[in-house]
């Protein structure tokens, strides 16, 4: 990497580069109910509110993670940034061009080329019907990297055997292969193109236990031979805890606290960070008081006015039913939208 | 292996075995891996599993081989006028009384050869079944995925169309259709046209059924992650639908396509033995048992039979292979 920064690269406040940088984005779906029913049966238009407003720097070279439970919207940030939805609003800046209301293929190309996706389901992301070889060349194909059948072969026996397969697996047919080899051949397929960016959507919460780990280490390893950039999208705090170096905390479409690792690890700010790493279980201290999260997830449909966890939040006072926190550094490393951080009314973490 | 009266509830099955591994990469590797897979496969096992399929497999295999040779096994040919004898008319099999080897199955009103009026027969009815059966898979495939895929207003419209033709049964629109064809091209050309029109004709109002069942498989493929990876690839959505969805969506489509080719042999039948189906110097089976159906009554009961014959083998063997194929493709019923 030059020393000169290249035209269109962000750095962010402490120098690191910033290889992806949303601002107020925001993916609202319009859920309503068909026109006919609205007329007839008087029932309102509805939109469902998957993100709001979420600011959030991916640095270059390392590992973002977005935590929280089932339907935060995690999935449909990382779906933003792969450019299969399009932001409502917002904007979504990668490698120094807006792409999030770039709609047209052939100007998307080169930026699709450099980011890839690995899913959560390694027995749905491979076309059944397809052997591994022309699954994994797709994206070359796709991009039109390489026209010559022997260099492709070629590409593909290496990328089979980068991953820990063997080279003659191409001839195979997915279904021959674990789990596990199936999410190596799913990474595969995603670094073809040689991407800078890996959006992971729980790489490993359908695997054993046993095969998370692998994987896990695997997209370590290849972070650090190819530089790779990855947003993890996981409700798996352990995973979180091995892979991240900044965690995004979201809840409800929002982030309520973006910190590094370490720093949210030991000292979680949100109330609702705090309830995350509460339930996680602790071998070490097995008996200790824990208190469960109380209530469910609000329909983001109708979500509370606001701070949106003000219905479960054990310290909400007046002021968190009417105004919206911002996400703020409030004196500590990275930032938090919370208004009892702000008033100082939040006890010692673990207390 | 079991013991003599114990019931085995599962055939015993080996572990599944390795597909013998060499020089993969190859082109004879591969096709060795592919045809390894077709014996080793569950459909083979479970066809081989059932009596009631080979049988009708077996028949089923013969009667289009039987047609498909027809000129070269007939023993006449039924459209040279040359050869048919008018002299040897309503001739009866050759078992009975004033039966002849010449015309094992007897002979019609006009002397001309039963067993090879019933061979020429089912080559059509099988001919004017397989086109119109392919012609309805085209179209119901293509805008079964159109509709699915697309979605929106396209899914609508083609899917509220689908509903309107299926609430009048196939045979009246066939009848509609060929009686409009009738009505609009002069009668020698209609002469020429008229197996394509019955084609069409047939297979018309049969694409709902390919189009529904191919609609919502595209509908859960379209949704699956492989698909998306494509999408993020920036592959063409009509690449991704041709290549990706098309493919998966088509497993149900064979066994519609079977139980549909008996039904269209049917249809033909009872067209042509309505009499405006095809014309008679084109006889199918069903031309043949109308004609019979004349003399039901007078004796010559052969007319009528064996051609009656002909068409329940033919369609009965067909359905029961397609019931067996909706099964052995069924993941829930294995």
């Amino acid at each position: 990497m030059s020393e000169e920064p290249r035209p269109g690269v962000i750095l962010a406040d402490d120098g690191t580069e910033v290889l992806v940088r949303l601002r107020g984005l925001t993916k609202h779906f319009d859920v309503s109910p068909p026109l006919l029913a609205r007329l007839l049966e008087g029932k309102r238009r509805r939109v469902l509110k998957a993100v709001d407003g979420l600011d959030l720097d991916i640095a270059r070279g390392r590992t973002t993670a977005l935590v929280g439970e089932s339907g935060c919207g995690k999935s449909t940030v990382a779906r933003m940034l792969v450019t299969l939805y399009e932001p409502t609003a917002g904007d979504l800046v990668f490698e120094g061009s807006d792409i999030g209301r770039l709609r047209d293929r052939r100007a998307l190309a080169p930026i699709r080329r450099r980011m890839q996706m690995i899913f959560q389901d390694p027995f749905a992301s491979l076309n059944p019907r397809w052997r591994v070889g022309r699954i994994i060349a797709e994206p070359i194909r796709a991009h039109g990297l390489m026209d010559d059948a022997g260099a492709i072969r070629r590409r593909v026996s290496e990328l089979l055997e980068h991953v820990g397969l063997r080279a003659h697996d191409a001839d195979r047919f997915p279904h021959e292969f674990s789990g596990g080899q199936r999410q190596r051949l799913s990474i595969a397929r995603a670094l073809a193109s040689s991407p800078h960016f890996l959006v992971c959507d729980e790489p490993t919460s359908a695997l054993d236990v046993s095969v998370q780990a692998q994987i896990l280490n695997l997209l370590r390893d290849l972070q650090r031979e190819l530089g790779l950039t990855y947003l993890v999208i996981t409700h798996d705090l352990a995973v979180v805890r091995f892979m991240a170096d900044t965690i995004g905390v979201m809840y409800l479409g929002r982030l309520c606290e973006v910190a590094p690792a370490d720093a949210l690890f030991a000292r979680p700010r949100h109330p609702y960070t705090r309830l995350l790493i509460e339930t996680v279980p602790d071998l070490r201290a097995p008996d200790r008081d824990r208190k469960p999260m109380a209530g469910e997830v609000p329909s983001p449909l109708d979500p509370p006015p606001g701070c949106a966890f003000h219905t479960r939040c054990p310290w909400a006072a007046a002021r968190c039913a009417r105004e919206r926190p911002a996400l703020l550094p409030h004196g500590g490393p990275g930032a938090v939208a919370c208004h009892a951080v702000e008033e100082g009314r939040l006890p010692a973490p673990g207390g | 292996m079991t013991e003599p009266g114990e019931i085995p509830l599962e055939a015993p099955r080996e572990a599944p075995r390795e597909a013998p591994l060499e020089a993969p990469g190859t082109r004879l590797g591969r096709l060795r891996a592919t045809a390894w897979r077709a014996w080793d496969s569950d459909i083979l096992y479970s066809f081989l599993r059932s009596p009631v399929t080979i049988l009708a497999a077996v028949v089923a295999l013969t009667l289009v081989a039987a047609s498909l040779a027809a000129p070269m096994i007939a023993p006449t040919n039924p459209f040279a006028l040359e050869t048919v004898d008018l002299m040897a008319a309503f001739t009866p099999p050759v078992w009975m009384e004033g039966g002849s080897w010449d015309y094992v199955l007897g002979t019609d009103d006009q002397g001309r050869d039963l067993l090879s009026a019933i061979l020429y027969g089912m080559r059509i009815s099988l001919f004017v079944g397989v086109a119109s059966v392919l012609f309805a898979m085209v179209l119901g495939v293509g805008l079964g995925l159109l509709a699915g895929y697309a979605g929106g207003w396209i899914d609508g419209l083609l899917m509220r169309i689908a509903d309107v033709q299926i609430s009048f049964p196939a045979i009246l629109i066939a009848l509609l259709i060929d009686g409009v064809a009738r009505g609009l091209l002069p009668r020698e050309v209609h002469h020429e046209v008229a197996i394509w029109v019955i084609i069409f004709a047939i297979g018309a109002p049969g694409w709902v059924q390919y189009a529904r069942t191919v609609r919502g498989s595209t509908m859960v493929e379209k949704n699956r992650e492989y698909v998306m990876a494509a999408h993020i690839m920036g592959v063409h959505p009509v690449v991704i639908a041709l290549r990706h969805v098309l493919p998966n969506a088509m497993g149900p489509v064979l066994v519609i396509a079977t139980i549909h080719l008996a039904i269209a042999v049917i249809t033909e039948a009872t067209l042509s033995f309505l009499g405006v189906g095809l014309p008679p110097t084109e006889p199918s089976l069903g031309t043949l048992i109308r004609i019979g159906n004349d003399f039901l009554f007078s004796g010559e009961w052969w007319i009528t039979l064996f051609p009656g014959v002909a068409l329940v083998l033919l369609v009965l063997s067909v359905n029961l292979l397609g019931d067996w194929l909706r099964d052995a493709l069924n993941p829930k019923l294995r």
